[in-house]
This record gives C-alpha cells, sequence and structure tokens, in this order.
C-alpha cells in the first residue's frame, strides 16, 4: 500500500508553492539538488575570489587591492571552497544517489535531512556577511592559525566562528544520516560487500566526518575564549601554545583532506568499470584501502607541522606515518589501472574526467609525497609548492571527480542527455587550462616564493603571469559547465533507463528522470 | 500531520518518509538567529570590540535559544505522535538507536579537543617554557623565572591562582554522579519490568541527583572566584579547568532536562516495557556524561 498526499496545500500562489516545495522537502532527490545547487553557487563565488587575488598576482607589486583585502580574498577562498564547495557537492551526490544504489526509498530521517542542508545557506551567509563588517572579513588565511586569529584577528572572526560551528551541526547530522541509511536501509541481498564503492566510500567519510568536525568546533571554541573570555590557550604568557591550536586544528584537517577526497575514489571506482566494460578490479582491497585510508588519517596531523620545531622523534613517526598513506593509495590506483587493462573503452565525459581525475590526483599524491619527508619540507613549507599540491587533489580530485559524477548521472536525474561534443570541450579545456594555473606554482614554489603573499619576488613574474591566465581560462570553462548542466536540464536527447552499455546497479534500473519516489518496495539484490 | 506511508502488508510501514515539514526550516532560521545574535552578544558584553556597542545582541540571541527550544519541543513531540500512531517500523528504531549512537560519538569527540589541549598544555608546553627538550633558550630569554609546576600556579605572565582541590566538593560530585548512573539503571530494569512505581522513584532520584550535581558546580564556581583566585583568565590551568568543567555542566544540564522530560512523560503514562527509546536515548546520554566526570575528575582535578 503506497499512499501519496500533495506535499503542499493546493490552490496557492505557484511561487508561493514553488518556494514551499523547497523549503519544505523531506525527499533526498530534492535535498540532493539543494545541495549540489549550493554547492555550484559557492563554487562560483570563491572562484571568483580567487580571481580576484589572481589578478593581483599577473604582477609584482600591489596593482589593485591593498594586502589586507587580498588576505580577505586567500582566506574566505579556502573557506568557501571547503566547506561550501567541495563538501556540500558530494553530500548533495549522496542524497541523490545513495537511496538509488542501495535499493531505499529515501534517507533514514528525511526531516534531519532537510535541517542539515538548510543550515548551509545560512551558515555561508553569516560567514561572507563578515566581507561588510568593520575591520573587513577574516584575513589570516583558511587554516585561522592563532595567534593571527585570535590576538591578531578583525571583529568578523567571530562570525566566521559561528558560522563554522552552524556548518559543523550540519555536517555532522548529514554524516549520522547517511551513516545510519547505509546500515539500515539496504535492500534485501545488499550485504555491506556487495554495495557500490561510491556508497562505501561515503560510509567512511561518514564516519571521520563524525570523528573530525567536533574537533574543529572545539578548536574554534577555544579561538572564542581566547578572544574574548580571557582563556590562554594559544598565549604563552599563561602556559598557553599557538601550537595547541595547530595540533588540534590539523587533527581535524587531515582527516578533513580525506573528508574531501575519499568520495572522489568511489565515482572513479564506478564510472572506469562501466566505461571499460569491465568489474571493478579488487574490489574487496578497494573497500580495505579505503578503510586503512581513514584510520591512517588520523595520525598523520603532524605532517602539517614539521616546521614548528617538533622533537625529532615526533618528526619521525608523522614522516613515516604519512608515507605509509601511499600504500593503500598505491592500491587505489593500481586497481583502477587494472580496471582498465583490457577492457573496451570508451572516452565518453565522465570517463574523460575519471581518468583525468586518476593522473592529475597521482601528481598531487606524488608532490604530497616528497611533501611528506620532513628534512625537505623544511624548504617546501609555507611555499607555493604546497599551493600546487593541495590544488592538484583537490581541483582534478575532488572538484574533477564532481564533475564526473555529475556528466554520469545527469541523464538519470534530469531524462536528458547532455552535450556530448560541448561536454568534451569542457574537459579539454579545463585539464589545460587547470595545469597551466597550478603547475608553474610547482616551480615558483620551489624557488621560494612564499604563499599567502600579495607581492613577490621580480624573478616569479613570468610563471604568475601564466597562471593568472591559466586561472581566468579555468573559470570561463566553468561557466560552459554551467551552460551545459543548465542545457541538460531544460532538454536534450532522451536517455534511457540504463543511460550506459555497461552500466550495473540499481540506480539504473528505475526509469529516467528517476521519479521523486523511489523503491517504495525494497528490491531483491541477489 | 499527515504521513506517507509506504507498507507492504501489515504494520508499521517498510520506509518512513514524512511530509514536508516546516520544522527544519524553522530550526535554522532559529539556529541562525542564535549564531547571529551570540556574535554581537559577544562582542558587545566583553568589550573587546570598540566598534560594537548596544546591547541588542543579548535579546537577539535569547529569541534564537528561545526559537531553537521551541523547535525542539515541537520536534520531539511530533516524532512521539508518530510513534504513538504506530509508524515507528523495527528498521525505523534501529535507525534512531544508532543515529543516538553517532551523536554520542560526536560528543566525544568535541570532549576529546579540549583534553587534548589539556594533554598538551600539561605534558608539552609547560615543561619546554621551564626549558625541557631542547628549550632552554625559550626559558631563559623569555622568562627565566618560571617553574614547572602543575596546577600551574603561577604563570609565565605572572597570573597567580590557588589550585582546586580534588577531595572536597569535586570528590562528592564524583560520587552523586556515579550514584546517578546506578539509579537510572535501577530506573531502567524497573521499566524493563513494567513496575511503575519503582520507575518513578529511580528516574526522580536521578534527576534530583543531576540537580544537586548542578547546584554544587555553581558552588564550587563561586569558591575559585572568590576564594582561590582561580578564573577562566588565570592561565591555562584556569582554561583547561572551566573549559572542561564548563562544558561538562552544560552537558549535565541538558541530559538533567532530558531526564526530567521523561520523568513527565512516565507520569502521564508513557513508554511500555519493550518499547521506551526515548528512555534509552537519554540514559545512554546520562551514562556519557558520567563517563566524561571520571575523565575530569582524574585528569582536572586529581592528577
Amino acid at each position: 500500500m503506497i499512499a501519496h498526499a500533495e506535499t503542499v496545500p493546493s490552490g496557492r500562489n505557484p511561487l508561493v508553492k514553488f518556494i514551499l516545495r523547497w523549503l519544505l522537502t523531506t525527499n533526498h532527490k530534492e535535498i540532493g539538488t539543494l545541495y549540489l545547487s549550493l554547492s555550484f553557487l559557492l563554487f562560483f563565488i570563491g572562484g571568483a575570489m580567487a580571481l580576484t587575488f589572481r589578478a593581483e598576482l599577473a604582477q609584482p607589486g600591489l596593482q589593485l587591492m591593498g594586502a589586507d583585502f587580498y588576505n580577505q580574498m586567500v582566506t574566505l577562498h579556502g573557506l568557501v571552497m571547503v566547506f561550501g564547495a567541495v563538501m556540500p557537492a558530494f553530500v548533495g551526490l549522496a542524497n541523490w544517489m545513495i537511496p538509488l544504489q542501495i535499493g531505499a526509498s529515501d534517507m533514514a530521517l528525511p526531516r534531519l535531512n532537510n535541517f542539515s542542508f538548510w543550515i548551509m545557506p545560512f551558515a555561508f551567509g553569516l560567514l561572507l556577511s563578515s566581507l561588510f563588517m568593520p575591520g573587513g572579513a577574516p584575513n589570516f588565511g583558511w587554516t585561522f592559525y592563532a595567534p593571527l586569529s585570535t590576538t591578531y584577528g578583525p571583529p568578523s572572526t567571530d562570525f566566521m566562528i559561528l558560522g563554522i560551528h552552524m556548518m559543523g551541526i550540519s555536517s555532522i547530522l548529514g554524516a549520522i544520516n547517511i551513516i545510519v541509511t547505509i546500515f539500515n536501509l539496504r535492500a534485501p541481498g545488499m550485504t555491506l560487500m556487495k554495495m557500490p564503492m561510491f556508497v562505501w566510500t561515503w560510509l567512511i567519510t561518514a564516519f571521520l566526518l563524525i570523528m573530525a568536525m567536533p574537533v574543529l568546533a572545539g578548536v574554534v571554541t577555544m579561538m572564542l575564549t581566547d578572544r574574548h573570555f580571557g582563556t590562554s590557550f594559544f598565549e604563552a604568557s599563561g602556559g598557553g601554545d599557538p601550537l595547541i591550536f595547530q595540533h588540534v586544528f590539523w587533527f581535524f584537517g587531515h582527516p578533513e583532506v580525506y573528508i574531501m577526497i575519499l568520495p572522489g575514489f568511489g565515482i572513479a571506482s564506478e564510472i572506469i568499470p562501466v566505461f571499460a566494460r569491465k568489474r571493478i578490479f579488487g574490489y574487496t582491497s578497494m573497500v580495505w584501502a579505503t578503510g586503512s585510508i581513514a584510520i591512517l588519517s588520523f595520525v598523520v596531523w603532524g605532517h602539517h607541522m614539521f616546521a614548528t620545531g617538533m622533537p625529532l622523534a615526533t618528526e619521525l613517526w608523522f614522516m613515516y606515518a604519512t608515507m605509509v598513506i601511499a600504500i593503500p593509495t598505491g592500491v587505489k590506483v593500481f586497481n583502477w589501472v587494472a580496471t582498465m587493462w583490457g577492457g573496451s573503452m570508451t572516452f565518453e565525459t565522465p570517463m574523460l574526467f575519471a581518468l583525468g581525475f586518476v593522473v592529475m590526483f597521482t601528481i598531487g599524491g606524488l608532490s604530497g609525497l616528497m611533501l611528506a619527508i620532513a628534512p625537505v619540507d623544511f624548504q617546501y613549507h609555507d611555499t607555493f609548492f604546497v599551493v600546487a599540491h593541495i590544488h592538484y587533489v583537490l581541483y582534478p580530485g575532488a572538484i574533477f571527480a564532481t564533475m564526473a559524477a555529475v556528466y554520469y548521472w545527469i541523464p538519470k536525474w534530469t531524462g536528458n542527455m547532455y552535450d556530448e561534443r560541448l561536454g568534451k570541450i569542457h574537459f579539454w579545456t579545463a585539464v589545460i587550462a587547470l595545469n597551466l594555473t597550478f603547475f608553474p606554482m610547482h616551480f615558483v614554489g620551489l624557488a621560494g616564493m612564499p604563499r599567502r603573499i600579495a607581492d613577490y619576488a621580480l624573478p616569479f613574474t613570468g610563471l604568475n603571469t601564466f597562471a593568472t591566465a591559466g586561472a581566468f581560462l579555468l573559470g570561463l570553462t566553468q561557466l560552459l559547465f554551467l551552460y551545459i548542466v543548465i542545457k541538460t536540464v531544460r532538454g536534450g536527447p532522451k536517455a534511457t533507463d540504463q543511460v550506459w552499455e555497461g552500466a550495473k546497479g540499481l540506480e539504473w534500473t528505475v526509469p529516467s528522470p528517476a521519479p521523486l519516489h523511489t523503491f517504495e518496495v525494497p528490491p531483491k539484490v541477489d | 500531520m499527515s504521513q506517507e506511508a509506504i507498507h507492504s502488508g501489515d504494520g508499521p510501514p517498510d520506509y518512513y518518509v514524512p511530509h514536508s515539514s516546516a520544522l527544519p526550516i524553522v530550526g535554522s532560521t532559529a539556529l541562525f538567529i542564535t549564531a547571529f545574535g551570540a556574535g554581537h552578544f559577544i562582542q558587545q558584553s566583553t568589550d573587546t570590540v570598540p566598534t560594537n556597542t548596544g546591547s541588542f545582541g543579548f535579546w537577539i540571541f535569547l529569541i534564537g535559544l528561545v526559537a531553537v527550544a521551541c523547535m525542539m519541543y515541537s520536534w520531539f513531540s511530533t516524532v512521539v505522535k508518530e510513534s504513538y500512531q504506530g509508524l515507528v517500523s523495527e528498521k525505523l528504531d534501529r535507525s534512531f538507536r544508532q543515529t543516538m549512537f553517532w551523536f554520542i560519538v560526536s560528543e566525544i569527540m568535541f570532549f576529546a579537543a579540549f583534553f587534548g589541549a589539556l594533554f598538551h598544555a600539561r605534558v608539552i608546553t609547560v615543561p619546554w617554557l621551564a626549558g625541557a627538550s631542547d628549550n632552554l633558550q625559550t626559558h631563559l630569554l623569555l622568562w627565566p623565572d618560571f617553574a614547572d609546576t602543575w596546577p600551574l600556579f603561577l604563570t609565565p605572565g605572572g597570573g597567580l591562582t590557588q589550585a582546586m582541590a580534588a577531595w572536597g566538593l569535586p570528590f562528592i560530585n564524583t560520587v552523586i554522579l556515579v550514584t546517578s548512573s546506578v539509579t537510572i539503571t535501577l530506573a531502567h530494569w524497573a521499566l524493563k519490568k513494567n513496575s511503575r512505581g519503582p520507575l518513578k522513584v529511580w528516574l526522580g532520584l536521578t534527576v534530583l541527583l543531576g540537580s544537586v550535581f548542578l547546584v554544587l558546580q555553581v558552588v564550587e564556581y563561586v569558591e575559585a572566584y572568590h576564594e582561590l583566585g582561580l578564573t577562566m583568565s588565570s592561565g591555562i590551568y584556569g582554561s583547561t579547568f572551566f573549559m572542561l568543567t564548563g562544558f561538562h555542566g552544560a552537558h549535565v544540564t541538558l541530559g538533567t532536562i532530558m531526564l526530567a522530560v521523561m520523568l513527565i512523560r512516565t507520569m502521564r503514562g508513557h513508554f511500555t516495557a519493550d518499547d521506551h527509546f526515548a528512555f534509552e536515548a537519554s540514559s545512554w546520554y546520562w551514562h556519557f556524561v558520567d563517563v566524561v566526570w571520571l575523565g575530569l575528575f582524574t585528569f582536572v582535578y586529581w592528577f
């Protein structure tokens, strides 16, 4: 027996109905769309901030803005991209796809799901409003190190802290919902080791979120009391230590890095087998590798702090523990390559983005190994080399994975195929632009250009001009992506239910577009 | 509240897909008002931001808090009503249980951040400031008179305080909290045997013990501020002391409210011997608060 009632009382003004539908919805597909839309909006806001400071870096000297505004842009760019673009994009994909992939009719706690989403726009409203406050927005980098953020932070820092608290509540509630959904709502017959890789990686990511986000809440709370209530957690004259900030922050920060990449691993593991028309190579090892990466992520945080004067034994521990992560990560890259080996490959846009992910994420992984070596990190620390590294793991990593997922699943969401020719143009221009932007940063970083500084020495000019040109091209290609998405939502060749020739899995058994309610009677999986 | 029931036969629905609901958007708006008010309240009341004067922050903060409380009341009563309509399947019950479990895990990690700060300060920072490891120059050049002690009576900057003795009020509070963990378990056993009388007695006693704990903590704070000179600003010892005991006290307050609600619901005849998840969740939370206190007593007061 299935009973559907009207979600919103009929007979109202269509605009009111439209707004109420999106404000009040408890449907995982609608909430997924909300998350993806918010993330897309914040991606452009964060991108505009990046272009602002890249424009300043096109030439040495200060042309367009003062150093303080430059620092505000750098800080907000980081915060918006990490918490506003990458994380909600993955949560949006989880909302849309996890119930479809495990054969559930919705998330386990649909009202909580809506709550998790609608906290986010408010949290970012609070964070971005800091730009208009006296003293300007936070200006100490997205890692908000004490004492820059405590003794020297602008008044708006308090609102950044409260905004982070709100994001944390949203992330924790969302993560709990995802774990509970995966544990309880799987279709009969879908054992844990039959779950699609995207579901597995999200299960582990949700665990990381629950463990890491409260620690972030703790550290920003200590900032707040240091700023206003006279505590001395990060103040040496009171017996505290700015290093306590760094330890607690990075205890959150390093798992956070994996929160931003594990779902991407899952997406690559979904897409590559489909377009290679083979089963994924080493499914079990993929699951174990993901779990190992998650556990290791809690014992390596000190590699962000090699240059702070930790004792030798501590440095060695963090160095070796960090290098160990290369093993499960290597297992994954090996498995993706082995999946393609001998497959009948085709190169539609999702596959291109997934391959771009594998290749360029590996470049980021290798520069990560360089940074893991404590003695040489003394040279790389706080240079553009670190900027290059983090952008190679996040842009072709997290963001390419999200784009691959959008191209892969958008026919299921909208019922329409995207424009394949435009998709390929998007991919190739993005690849060129992104390497133009970020590759030169390796060189200027190794040559000693510090990060988070608005001006630089003359010899760095050529490569920086290149990087700025690349960044603007990269921004343009994402406008093309926006156009492709809008075009696909509005129409296009009709997609079949299976969409992709090699696609298997429950999400491809429901009609395209997926109706609002699916799997009201659980499917049987054998 | 109408419900979208998805049945495959008799009994509760296979899936729980509640109707679109105004509770979450009210909740997130209330949360925003609370945060916005809190930011202004903190800046206005601590006088550390010269550009922000006035007193509107407090009122906005208060309105936000009341709104959050109303939303939570309404949300939980909705869930209780749904449970009475037979809409909670075994699967959903399991989901609720696991949700509470993971929520408590996240709370433990929140406390872990402050315990981490405490351990780092005690084991690393304070000895280093006194010249340990290879920090002799820091010691000699910055604070040559600084000595490594814990509790930190004299900060490098010259702040003075006395320590809170473990075996006075804190020990009494430990006994109270451990006893309350026993009484809540006795209440649970009574509920499982459907003996309503003992259930009310043990549950009422637990609420009482929780309240006494809170009163004694207030007494302890007054003593700290007025007799010992121990305040939030008396260096890292005061910082960790008040942060850990303060957040713990806030959690005891929340736990006591939860148990008081359970007592009221028991009085109204809610809960049966085999269906009382809200009671169980509150008692898990109470045990969590108790265990955190044992950590506090050991590392903040005792050693």
